[in-house]
């Protein structure tokens, strides 16, 4: 099936991320150790010079990778026609043990990208490039995932059989079927809406304490990946349910469909987006505010509080709109 | 915010001015980004059109075809099976089909006769009469009389009265059909009473079509089920196979232009040298020339992107994808003569993106690299 085109794009973008992270992590290496911004040694220079390069490159790739990511779960949803049992992007990923460990991989590469793309935005912001060599620091870091990626992508596609039965989202995430789905599928909806809900005023508070103090920030951006996964947990436990309006139906994935207004990525967009700019807020606050940085940086640290608030607004809003428009009578 | 904005427009603008002083280079490097859209956007919209058609024809086939198997081939099966079939709980009707091929030796075309099914009352056709695909008439004279002549296998001669033309809309699945009466049928191919090509059963749960299998197996031994889910999965993937094929074929198209837009890139002239020296000189920062570069990159691709792909857009469903239908579709002497149905999809869109804007971009990187790191003293010196 490695000859299904949306697949033959995954692994062009997927092939072209390797080669760069890997000659970029070549780069870091050599960076973290020289770089001296106050040198006027020819190494230097070229180091410097260099680093447009490379940061161009990572920019195009890393963003490749977020949309790629897109392609991968929407390709999952339509390949789903061609596997007996299958009937969304669960029945896809289940075809063979590579698809779960190839999506979470590419979620996890998403926000390493996300993040390294929010340092190097900052890193501009200064004259003297003043987060250089943190940020090179955090690339050598993503490489090994880049190559995870890679290679557990390839092993899925590659090992995609269409005469293989696969198990559907109403078979995986039910509350006897065991395993973190199942978890997931039993949660008690009442807890999980206080998750999603009181998780969401626990962000407001801490995103005030983000714009005062440093250790606010801190502890925003751990929140944040936190509720990402509470986000999810709800998702799963209760709010497809009132989507669907079946009780027993908890397929995060059947959302994306468009027989339901494509309300998943209203959901997953947000939360994605809200996520991301916790985690670069996180990874900015790790150290004191550069000499360089302390008129640039504070105005760009809030425009990420915003922006986490607002897309962990959104999906709060877009859940909330989804339950209030259901005719599913979950509680009383 | 809005400085932002201002100051990529002032970008864009001295960007586009800068693209159109060195036109021929620009409209050569456009004319073949817009090619290669154009193919690769074509081959997908096709293929995307013709599974979608694929799957719109199957929605009104039987939920599950039953074939008598003989040594692995397949055989005529007995209408006495009918029986058992619609006994079976959740089988809504079970009927014999009667249809098959007719190679004409005077034209070489194949016809697919059929004998309507008793359901269909719309096409109901009496002893000596026929019903015809549209495109009977451009392989064979039916004349004034309506009169439509075939020789059986058995060289017999047998005389129709045309009594209706299938509509065009239907070219797809219509076009070489005939439809005759059950008698007619059996008289041309002299097939005894009580057989049948094979057995089509109409099922009220989709859900429930495996353990009906697995009832009608039993009831039917030496026979092969042919679902509908099944044939819809052939289908698309076949399709898509084809498809994906001709893209990977078209790959060696994409890194010649992957390397045709490196080498234009890198073919920096001596007056855009100077230009960038002097930009820098004046104030410019590398960042800067990198960001101008990147737009003059964006608005290639984008005009390309867009223009390629109404282009394709216009050859596959106004035009019928002259270009690439014989590897896509296959070919015949009676071939229906059909138009897709007009459908873009967000996912293809993005898939093609992926295979043009993508190996531009990266192939381009490091010579815009290049051209902008370039030290002011040394070129205008």
């Amino acid at each position: 099936m490695i000859f299904h085109p949306p697949i033959l794009a995954i692994l062009l973008a997927s092939t072209l991320s390797l080669v760069t992270l890997v000659w970029a992590s070549g780069f870091a290496a050599r960076l973290v150790r020289k770089w001296d911004v106050a040198s006027g040694h020819a190494g230097q220079i070229a180091l410097e010079k260099r680093t447009y390069l490379v940061s161009t490159a990572l920019v195009f790739v890393l963003a490749l990778e977020a949309v790629s990511l897109i392609l991968f779960t929407e390709n999952a949803e339509r390949m789903s026609v061609l596997f007996v049992g299958a009937m969304c992007a669960i029945g896809t990923l289940n075809v063979n043990a590579y698809g779960f460990p190839a999506l979470i991989l590419k979620v996890a590469l998403f926000f390493g990208a996300a993040v390294w793309l929010i340092v190097n935005h900052a890193d501009g912001l200064g004259r003297d490039y003043p987060l250089t060599r943190f940020k090179y620091g955090l690339l050598i870091a993503l490489s090994p995932l880049v190559v995870a990626v890679a290679a557990v992508q390839f092993a899925y596609f590659y090992n995609l059989r269409a005469d293989v039965i696969t198990s559907c989202c109403s078979r995986v995430f039910v509350p006897n079927a065991g395993g973190l789905e199942a978890d997931l599928s039993s949660l008690d909806p009442a807890f999980a809406l206080g998750l999603l809900f009181g998780g969401l005023g626990v962000i407001a508070v801490l995103a005030l304490a983000a714009l005062r103090w440093r250790a606010g920030r801190l502890a925003y951006a751990a929140v944040s990946l936190v509720y990402f996964a509470a986000g999810i947990s709800a998702v799963i436990s209760v709010v497809s349910p009132y989507i669907y309006e079946q009780f027993h139906h908890h397929c995060p994935f059947c959302i994306l469909k468009p027989e339901y207004g494509y309300i998943g990525y209203w959901l997953y967009l947000p939360l994605f987006v809200g996520t991301s700019a916790g985690l670069g807020l996180g990874a900015l606050s790790l150290k004191r505010t550069p000499a360089s940085l302390q008129e640039a940086l504070p105005p760009f640290r809030r425009r990420l509080i915003l922006t986490s608030l607002a897309g962990f607004g959104l999906f709060g809003a877009v859940a909330l709109t989804a339950i209030l428009r259901s005719n599913l009578i979950m509680f009383g | 915010m809005i400085r932002q904005v201002a100051r990529q427009r002032y970008l864009i603008d001295f960007t586009l001015a800068s693209m159109m002083r060195r036109k021929v280079k620009n409209v050569v490097l456009f004319g073949v980004y817009f090619l290669i859209v154009f193919v690769l956007a074509s081959v997908m919209l096709f293929g995307s059109a013709i599974r979608r058609e694929a799957a719109l024809l199957l929605a009104n086939a039987p939920e599950v075809t039953v074939q008598k198997l003989v040594m692995g081939r397949h055989d005529m099966i007995s209408g006495e099976h009918l029986e058992a079939l619609s006994a079976i709980r959740g089988v809504r009707r079970a009927e014999g089909r009667l249809w098959g091929y007719l190679f004409d030796r005077g034209n070489g075309a194949n016809y697919t006769m059929m004998v309507p099914p008793a359901s269909d009352t719309t096409h109901a056709v009496g002893p000596g009469e026929a019903i015809v695909g549209s495109g009977i008439d451009r392989v064979k004279t039916i004349g004034r009389n309506e009169y439509l002549f075939l020789i059986a296998p058995s060289g017999r001669f047998f005389k129709f009265t045309v009594k209706e033309r299938l509509p065009e809309g239907s070219g797809l699945v219509a076009a070489d059909l005939v439809l005759i009466s059950e008698a007619d049928y059996r008289a041309l191919f002299d097939l005894p009473d009580g057989v049948y090509t094979d057995l089509a059963l109409s099922i009220r749960n989709e859900k429930e079509v495996a353990t009906i299998l697995g009832k009608a197996a039993k009831a039917v031994p030496n026979s092969r089920f042919v679902t509908r889910s099944s044939i819809a999965r052939t289908y698309e993937s076949i399709f898509t196979w084809r498809e994906g094929v001709l893209l990977a074929l078209l790959g060696a198209a994409i890194l010649s232009f992957a390397i045709l837009a490196f080498d234009k890139a890198s073919g920096l002239s001596a007056e855009e040298r100077r230009e960038i020296g002097i930009l820098k000189a004046v104030g410019w920062e590398t960042s800067d020339v990198l960001t101008s570069k990147f737009w003059e990159g964006a608005l290639i691709s984008l005009g390309a992107f867009l223009i390629g792909l109404i282009a394709a857009y216009a050859h596959v469903f106004f035009f019928q994808a002259g270009l690439l239908e014989p590897v896509l579709k296959g070919w015949a002497v009676l071939y229906p003569d059909f138009r897709l149905t007009p459908h873009i999809d967000p996912l293809q869109v993005t898939t093609l993106a992926f295979f043009t804007i993508v190996p531009y971009t990266a192939a381009t990187i490091i010579p815009i690299w290049r051209a902008a790191i370039t030290d002011p003293d040394t070129v205008m010196r």
